[in-house]
């Protein structure tokens, strides 16, 4: 039986109640008759041979590029580069997709007898990962063989000698990137693309990029002139990249790209109800989910985290394409779509979001209150393309405890950013202007980003910019049950319940509003028409 | 007349000890050795002393140590028992120069008060902070009015003053303003005393009286570059930001404030917690005077540069090897006496009656209470902060029910 595309539920009188994440909790919450319930349609059926799947695109490559074992030859120098910790969420059970396409590439490049060849997490600006991490998707062979040769790097863009200037494009945005990738003879970018933001010409131009490159997309201005950035040819962000990515071609880096595409199976059996449509949850489904809440609201916020972070998502491969940048990236937008796209007539006064207890930047760490606006604002309301879920001038509701609390390893300038920067002010233009260039210059910062596992000092300002679209279009954020400070420092209103929060949207949006709840996972991409 | 007598007795000062220690700061007062007691004034012990009659009167920070049983072993020789506490205070003067007007008292009992002469060389140069005869002389030991057998002290209806301790209130002056003028006496000495200079980077630790009159003063008379204070509750961190600090941050960000202030590394644990700046800041005024305090003041102190302890501390264990290594300056900040100006040597009272009415201090007198509350005027004091208050004096114009200085306005 083929699954079941999205759905758009309207609530009535018997319909069950609706399952909202709360952080590394969940529960269930009657709607208003009348409101409308987004589901992604279910997983598509996983690649039935994956690995065979993945020689066939390395063998037919998309575009104008020939197959990658042409393109290797003894005595050339290799790149390979892939996707850091940000990818998948959750991560995979291994093997991981990137174990398998870099494994494949290894294969046909000892083949050709290539034997200068280094791996290079695309990190951009994100956290370096650690060996458990590298090692869980790279896997044990590829990891062995290349990291205590010191050929399995992680992009530091706080290198200067590690950095090349490419020049500027023809809008003046500087490119700046990884020495080895860009001088290397073949650079292979191994994706894995979770939703339409991933891939394309932003692989390159974004994960093997510094700070002054990176500036140039990640700022105020091309966030709110991305709508969405899930809609590559809407997003300023991708505008900019593709930009980027034509000055990288034209100064002679060859680039083959890969990129692979999910299903959106993402819990195990034990807690699959979490993707399940309420009203055909099974007994069995129901009991999973009293049970578990009832014991996550016992459990101490850090170990029910510990427990949270150890689940692996059984994602499989739906598709992969390898070759020319841009038709790949056509090919793979195509098959994220066929994943994830659910038709949605006409927008809502109010979109109502339950935040789970991870997102890019917080893998094996806290959600702190500044992801999860990122999170709620940034990733969920751009999960659109036409038009935003919620109207103009439409209330947001989100529910998260968003504590306020940080790693202090992974997120350091976060906690100076939330303790400094928002104190004074939460506005997009002042917060970035003000203090933007202090944080990314930040000695400090720069040690940690490159000697230990913290993102880079500029980072939470990159993820406050990506609520900036949101921020523009709304004019209430509420969280409900979440730490009434936190809530507060970030500029948004606390609410108790989402009945609380209902009544504190009536102010804006009347007595009788229209209401969408965005039901992850599975996660969907709303083709708002 | 009726007083509040602190007496030598340790069974109730062991047990002050205890219940502050049990119940927190304040809770000793109702088990120690202070009472109200109906006794005689005191007499003038020379010529050249006359009567004051207290209005206001504080209680700071050195008095609740004492009440607490906290206060050092170190003044044992610096005070003589039974005494009146109470040294922050605006009266009416009885007798002498000033008849009949309204003084601040300059509690340091130096030489001069003493009838010693010459003076020691400190007083000789107007430091009277720094005598070197509090306990001697004519009179009992005391380093101040209000830890003195011989002088009473200001939480009373009565006590005797030196001419040389009397500073006469301008008219314009409220009573509430003319009480603070001794602690914010204290915090300019602790500005002048140690002039930041100009472009420096400064973190005030803590945001009592001592604490915010400390940021006024540095803002009043040193223009330090940039200012942080740490401040733990609503109130004073909306008074430090009006005194006029630059940011203003909970005690538990002020290592990561200190550091971004002065864009320095910091050392971490594996944990990711900033243990202590590998630079730092120019000068810290601690003005809380606890081991944790000193602690924070090591850690974001830079190389060469200065902790000033403002706030009294007590037996201290802390790791000075920070100290040591970094060559850090550390020094007290007690009292008053002259300071060196641009313009001349000038007496602190005097720069602190301009601080007081330029900086509007009186706005840190929260609540006034007879002398009969006595126990919740001091439990008051000790949980000032988590009650949205500053300064807690005692009202001795008339025998009333407690009264905030706005319901006096009225």
């Amino acid at each position: 039986m083929s699954p079941r595309p999205g759905f758009v539920l309207e609530v009535d009188r018997s319909t069950p109640q609706t399952l909202f994440w709360r952080g590394e909790g969940f529960g269930l919450e009657r709607l208003p008759a009348g409101s409308r319930v987004l589901y992604g349609p279910e997983p598509l059926a996983a690649l039935r041979d994956p690995d065979a799947a993945i020689r066939h695109a390395l063998d037919h490559p998309l575009g104008d590029s020939a197959p990658l074992r042409s393109l290797l030859h003894a005595g050339m120098k290799l790149t390979i580069a892939f996707d850091d910790i940000s990818l998948p969420l959750p991560p995979m059970k291994s093997p991981d997709v990137r174990q398998r396409v870099i494994e494949a590439v290894l294969d046909l490049a000892a083949e050709a007898g290539v034997d200068d060849v280094v791996l290079i997490a695309a990190l951009a600006l994100h956290r370096r990962m650690t060996d458990d991490e590298l090692r869980h998707a790279l896997g044990t062979r590829v990891f062995d063989a290349f990291a205590p040769h010191g050929l399995l790097v992680q992009h530091d863009a706080e290198d200067p000698a590690n950095l090349v200037d490419l020049g500027q494009t023809d809008e003046g945005e500087d490119v700046e990137l990884n020495k080895r990738a860009v001088e290397s003879d073949l650079l292979v970018y191994v994706n894995i693309n979770l939703v339409a933001m991933d891939g394309g010409h932003k692989s390159v131009a974004t994960g093997l990029a510094s700070y002054k490159s990176l500036k140039h997309h990640h700022n105020v201005r091309t966030m709110r002139a991305s709508k969405s950035f899930m809609d590559r040819h809407h997003s300023q962000l991708h505008t900019s990249n593709w930009r980027m990515g034509k000055l990288i071609a034209e100064a002679g880096v060859k680039i083959f790209q890969i990129e692979t595409t999910l299903n959106t199976d993402t819990f195990p059996p034990e807690m699959r109800f979490l993707q399940r449509r309420e009203w055909e949850w099974t007994a069995r489904d129901r009991a999973s989910f009293f049970a578990t809440s009832k014991a996550l609201e016992r459990t101490p916020p850090e170990l029910a985290r510990r427990i949270f972070h150890s689940v692996k998502a059984p994602h499989d491969l739906t598709s992969v394409q390898a070759g020319e940048v841009d038709a790949v990236h056509d090919r793979t937008l195509e098959n994220v779509f066929r994943q994830q796209i659910v038709p949605v007539e006409g927008q809502t006064d109010i979109l109502t979001m339950g935040l789970p207890y991870i997102c890019p930047y917080n893998v094996n760490s806290i959600m702190n209150p500044i992801l999860v606006a990122c999170l709620g604002l940034g990733y969920f309301f751009n999960l659109y393309r036409g038009r935003p879920l919620v109207r103009e001038g439409g209330v947001v509701i989100m529910s998260h405890p968003t504590p306020w609390a940080f790693n202090p390893v992974h997120h350091p300038s976060y906690i100076d950013f939330f303790e400094q920067v928002l104190s004074e002010t939460t506005d997009m233009l002042e917060v970035e202007s003000k203090y933007e260039t202090a944080f990314a210059t930040d000695p400090w910062y720069i040690h940690l980003y490159r000697t230990s596992y913290a993102y880079h000092g500029v980072h939470p300002f990159y993820m406050w910019y990506w609520c900036a679209h949101a921020l523009e279009h709304v004019s209430k954020v509420i969280i409900v049950g979440g730490d009434r400070a936190a809530v507060r420092r970030l500029g948004f209103s606390p609410a108790s319940t989402l009945a609380d929060a209902l009544e504190m949207a009536s102010d804006v949006v009347g007595r009788d509003p229209s209401i969408t709840h965005l039901h992850t996972p599975p996660l969907l991409l709303a083709d708002v028409q | 007349m009726k007083a509040l007598v602190f007496e030598r007795n340790l069974p109730r000062f062991a047990a002050a000890r205890l219940a502050s220690v049990v119940a927190g700061s304040g809770h000793g007062v109702g088990v120690g050795p202070l009472e109200l007691l109906e006794v005689d004034p005191p007499s003038l012990p020379a010529p050249g002393w006359v009567r004051l009659e207290p209005r206001l009167a504080g209680i700071c920070g050195s008095d609740l140590a004492t009440l607490d049983g906290r206060s050092s072993r170190y003044f044992e020789h610096l005070v003589s028992f039974p005494f009146v506490p109470g040294h922050e205070i605006v009266g009416d003067v009885k007798g002498g120069r000033l008849d009949g007007r309204r003084a601040v008292l300059e509690p340091v009992l130096g030489c001069e008060a003493r009838g010693i002469d010459p003076p020691c060389p400190a007083c000789a140069g107007g430091h009277k902070g720094a005598c070197e005869r509090i306990a001697f002389g004519s009179l009992a030991p005391g380093l101040q009015t209000g830890y003195c057998a011989d002088t009473g002290g200001g939480w009373s209806a009565g006590l005797v003053a030196h001419e040389s301790q009397l500073h006469e209130v301008p008219e314009a002056l409220s009573d509430e303003a003319a009480v603070m003028v001794e602690p914010t006496a204290c915090a300019v000495h602790a500005a002048c005393s140690t002039e930041p200079p100009s472009g420096a980077s400064v973190v005030v630790l803590g945001a009592g009286t001592l604490g915010l009159c400390t940021i006024a003063a540095l803002r009043h008379f040193c223009l330090p570059g940039t200012l942080v204070a740490a401040a733990k509750h609503p109130t004073q961190r909306q008074l430090a930001a009006d005194l006029g600090a630059d940011q203003v941050v909970e005690p538990g960000e002020v290592v990561r404030a200190a550091r971004r202030l002065s864009g320095t590394l910091a050392l971490v644990s594996d944990a990711g917690r900033i243990e202590r700046l590998a630079g730092g800041v120019d000068i810290v005024y601690d003005c809380v005077g606890s081991p944790e305090s000193l602690e924070q003041s090591l850690a974001i102190a830079h190389p060469g540069g200065d902790i000033v302890l403002v706030g009294m501390p007590g037996v201290t264990r802390v790791d000075l090897a920070p100290l040591w290594q970094r060559e850090v300056r550390l020094r007290g900040a007690y009292a008053y006496g002259a300071e060196a100006r641009p313009e001349g040597t000038r007496s602190t009272f005097e720069l602190a009656f301009e601080l007081v009415a330029s900086a509007r201090l009186e706005r840190l007198v929260s609540a006034a209470y007879p002398l009969e509350r006595y126990e919740e005027a001091v439990a008051h004091a000790a949980a000032a902060g988590r009650r949205g208050s500053v300064k807690i004096v005692f009202d001795l114009r008339r025998k009333s029910r407690s009264r905030t200085p706005s319901e006096e306005a009225e």
